[in-house]
């Protein structure tokens, strides 16, 4: 009853999300507001019907009602509760419903808070968001329901895939949904400007923060795919350049870009056109990841099942909403005014070079990502572009635009002083000089990139929090001053300075993880006594243990420190038999920010003996912390009062409401 | 500055940054990129030692020998030619004799493969694509894919709306 309700509930969403996409956009057409306001009650029953929806398969779930088919094929009776729960969305149907019920929350957070937007503007946002609502709903009910049936219904379930039964499956795909699909509030904007013909200062203040929301969702979802795939997979690695990760790296990249032409659009009214254009195409790049992932061109962890129907289905959705809004664009956009000039060493400048780089990044990993594809397709070959090439020509982007990051807020806006910035950035110059000379006298001169990268993080974490310095009057002002100064400091300037900051620390922990990360692999028997990172690491043999729904044989190892007991690492071979397949499960331990990463191999049946892998990571973590770290400056600056949500119309709406009804 | 001049230096550093970016990736695509071959592939026409290849086939049954060290040999197969390969490491989990898996790595002069990574599927269904594609083209496919013998049929499905 629960599951037909469920179903029942997406197919009237449908029927709402139908009604949202035409009537408030005809409202905003013709000027009635009766019909505008459909929108917002629209918007609110489509999401709580998708929720009702969503609710009714997590409850076939956790009851492990396996006459559905899709619990039938990803579930099991004895799998743990959280893994009943997060198996609704471990799957292609349930990870399809997941991303509309984002796509309608995101639609109905728009509704609720967004009651200082112009009506015509939140009438037409509505709608555009409708439409997408509309075609994956669409795309679920006809080629990926999640509600069919199984008659007769069987005994147990096949289980979920061992690999997803994980506590990252309970975060990281809800994460990553909140940011890549989160750019569909852009993506309407845009739309909608572009509808209405008329995009100004207020539409970047209200699109800054919805994007920036999401991309903070975003950089954490992504984090966090890749510290659980360095965990679960046992390969030690935290990046593949693999095309399901590059299909959520574009969006980030190109939602980076987003972030601060929408800055520039804000605070000067320049760049209209260019940020219109980046609203379009992170989402459309969002869009496509979806399509990578979903029609099963790829062959990945992520692509749970293969269906012609649904790749051609995507496709369909990609080419009619990327095509259809950037023929809007090609359209529309001349008859969006220009806006304010400003000199190439500026403020704008830099963003506009953080825009330049940002966008040629993404697209060489869009090159990267589609050319096999297309090879594919045109003769046949077959070919994989993996981390080498990705070295080759994304990284060099990167250092040039690192080197710039700490530049950009030191520049005034429309005219800056490049000397000025660099003299304020002498301090973490030499910083940076003096650990490059550090790491090569260690090191010696084989490590010139190695170094090169330390120095660079180390501009970056410095640099970055040198505009925080001189924005507090130091070092000429008295300390008191300069504290009340401080804290006196806009929010978006220390959420600036953490983001970037944050961005360090990424580069820091990829740069030392790298170029001194060593590896062992080795056979040992009970009472061998390994070395690594400091660590001797004391065999002390294998035995068996019975999970809920797995059997495992763990090896002890123990570790110490100079002699000293440090604790105990117990990386174990899992064996799942409701599907028959074994996983590896790695053993970490932490010091400070590195870590020490034990996996097993193949055991040899007679003697006890184990093959193990050995890695020894300095500052590994400092990958992902930097990551939560740019994620909590991105909430730092949602937190400024300028940029809450709804707030800067609220002030706008006092002033030239009176100007503006007539309008 | 003039505003022509300021036009002209923007244009000319947006279309350096495009040059640049356009070059690394031409040469990139040209040095860092593997083709995936079959053991027939390899051959009727030996890569280079410097090309990179992908080597996708089955393990031949009974060719697993695991040295003294952590180096294993195994040949690969598509039932036609078989590759004899070498690998230092440690392999993916699914990796068995019979199953389809995708070695990575460069032809040595004395034809033997050596891989420094081994992938195997993901999960129990899951065939490497590039595999399976090649034989399905030579008409050696056989979908042996299934669930294992031990997980229930699957009973036919039908939708549930309204029942």
């Amino acid at each position: 009853m629960i599951v037909e309700t469920g179903h029942y509930a997406l197919i009237l969403a449908l029927g709402i999300a139908l009604v949202q996409s035409v009537l408030p956009l005809w409202g905003a057409r013709t000027g009635d507001t009766r019909l505008m306001a459909v929108g917002i009650s629209a918007a609110l029953g489509t999401f709580l019907l998708i929720a009702l929806a969503f609710g009714g398969l997590v409850a076939a779930y956790v009851t492990s009602d396996f006459s559905v088919l899709n619990v039938f094929e990803n579930s099991h009776s004895q799998q743990p509760l959280i893994y009943k729960f997060t198996s609704a969305w471990g799957n292609h149907e349930g990870s399809m419903l997941l991303w509309v019920l984002i796509l309608g929350l995101f639609g109905a957070l728009v509704a609720l808070l967004g009651h200082d937007l112009p009506p015509s503007l939140k009438a037409t946002v509505l709608s555009v968001q409708a439409w997408v609502t509309v075609a994956f709903l669409l795309f679920i009910l006809t080629t990926s329901n999640p509600f069919i049936r199984l008659m007769p219904p069987p005994i147990e379930g096949q289980d979920l895939n061992p690999i997803l039964q994980d506590l990252g499956l309970a975060i990281h795909p809800p994460l990553l949904y909140l940011g890549y699909v989160g750019f569909s509030i852009a993506f309407s904007f845009a739309v909608a400007a572009l509808i209405d013909g008329r995009v100004d200062a207020a539409w970047a203040r209200w699109v800054r923060p919805w994007t920036l929301a999401a991309w903070v969702f975003l950089t954490l979802g992504i984090a966090m795919g890749s510290y659980w795939a360095y965990y679960e997979l046992g390969w030690g690695g935290w990046w593949y350049w693999d095309p399901v990760e590059n299909a959520s790296f574009m969006p980030w990249l190109a939602g980076t870009a987003l972030l601060h032409s929408a800055l520039v659009m804000e605070k000067r009214a320049a760049l209209k056109i260019w940020t219109i254009l980046l609203a379009i195409l992170t989402f459309s790049l969002s869009l496509m990841g979806t399509f990578l992932v979903r029609s099963g061109v790829l062959t990945s962890v992520h692509a749970f099942a293969t269906d012609p129907t649904r790749g051609v289905f995507v496709l369909a959705i990609l080419v009619v909403f990327i095509g259809g809004s950037l023929a809007l664009f090609a359209a529309r956009a001349g008859t969006l005014e220009a806006g304010g000039l400003f000199a190439p060493i500026s403020r704008e400048g830099a963003l506009v070079f953080n825009n330049l780089f940002l966008t040629t990044a993404t697209a060489t990993v869009l090159v990267g990502t589609l050319y096999p594809l297309l090879l594919e397709v045109l003769n046949g070959a077959k070919i994989s572009v993996g981390a080498p090439f990705f070295d080759l020509t994304f990284a060099p982007l990167m250092v040039p635009l690192l080197i710039a990051v700490p530049f950009g807020p030191l520049l005034a806006w429309k005219r800056g002083d490049l000397w000025a910035a660099t003299q304020r950035l002498y301090v973490s110059a030499g910083v940076a000089l003096a650990v490059i000379i550090v790491v090569l006298a260690l090191e010696g001169g084989a490590r010139v990139l190695s170094a090169f990268g330390f120095g660079l993080a180390a501009f970056l974490m410095l640099g970055s929090l040198t505009d925080l310095f001189f924005r507090a009057g130091l070092p000429r002002a008295g300390p008191s001053v300069a504290w009340l100064r401080f804290i006196g400091l806009p929010r978006s300037a220390f959420g600036t300075a953490i983001a970037h900051f944050g961005l360090g620390m990424t580069v820091l922990g990829i740069v030392a993880a790298s170029a001194f990360q060593t590896e062992l692999v080795t056979t040992v028997k009970p009472g061998d006594v390994l070395r690594s990172g400091g660590y001797e690491i004391r065999f002390e043999g294998m035995s068996k243990r019975e999970g809920p729904n797995y059997s495992e044989e763990v090896a002890h190892f123990a570790l110490s420190r100079g002699g000293v007991a440090a604790g105990t690492l117990e990386p174990t071979k899992r064996a799942y038999p409701a599907r028959q397949m074994p996983t590896t499960e790695s053993a970490i331990h932490t010091r400070l920010m590195s870590q020490l990463y034990l996996a097993l191999g193949d055991s040899d049946s007679n003697g006890g003996a184990v093959v193990v892998r050995v890695w020894w990571k300095p500052l590994v973590t400092l990958i992902w912390l930097g990551a939560v770290v740019m994620g909590f400056g991105g909430m730092v600056s949602l937190a400024d009062r300028r940029l809450r949500v709804g707030a800067p119309a609220r002030r706008k709406a006092a002033k030239p409401a009176r100007t503006e009804v007539g309008a | 500055m003039t505003r022509k001049q300021k036009r002209l230096f923007s244009i000319g550093g947006v279309m350096m940054v495009l040059a640049v970016a356009a070059g690394l990736v031409l040469t990139a695509l040209s040095d860092s990129i593997a083709f995936f071959m079959s053991p027939t592939d390899i051959a009727e026409k030996a890569p280079s030692p410097s090309q990179r290849v992908r080597l996708g086939g089955l393990v031949e049954e009974g060719s697993v020998e695991r040295g003294a060290s952590q180096t294993v040999r195994f040949r690969i197969t598509d039932t036609v030619q078989s590759v004899p390969v070498t690998f230092t490491g440690l392999l993916p989990d699914l990796f068995r004799e019979g199953q389809g898996v995708v070695a990575e790595g460069t032809l040595s002069p004395d034809h033997v493969f050596v891989a420094d990574s081994v992938l195997a599927k993901h999960d129990e269904n899951y065939m490497p694509k590039e595999v399976e594609d090649d034989l399905k083209a030579r008409g050696l496919w056989q979908h042996t894919g299934e669930p294992t013998a031990s997980a229930p049929a699957t009973p036919a499905p039908h939708v549930g709306a309204g029942a």
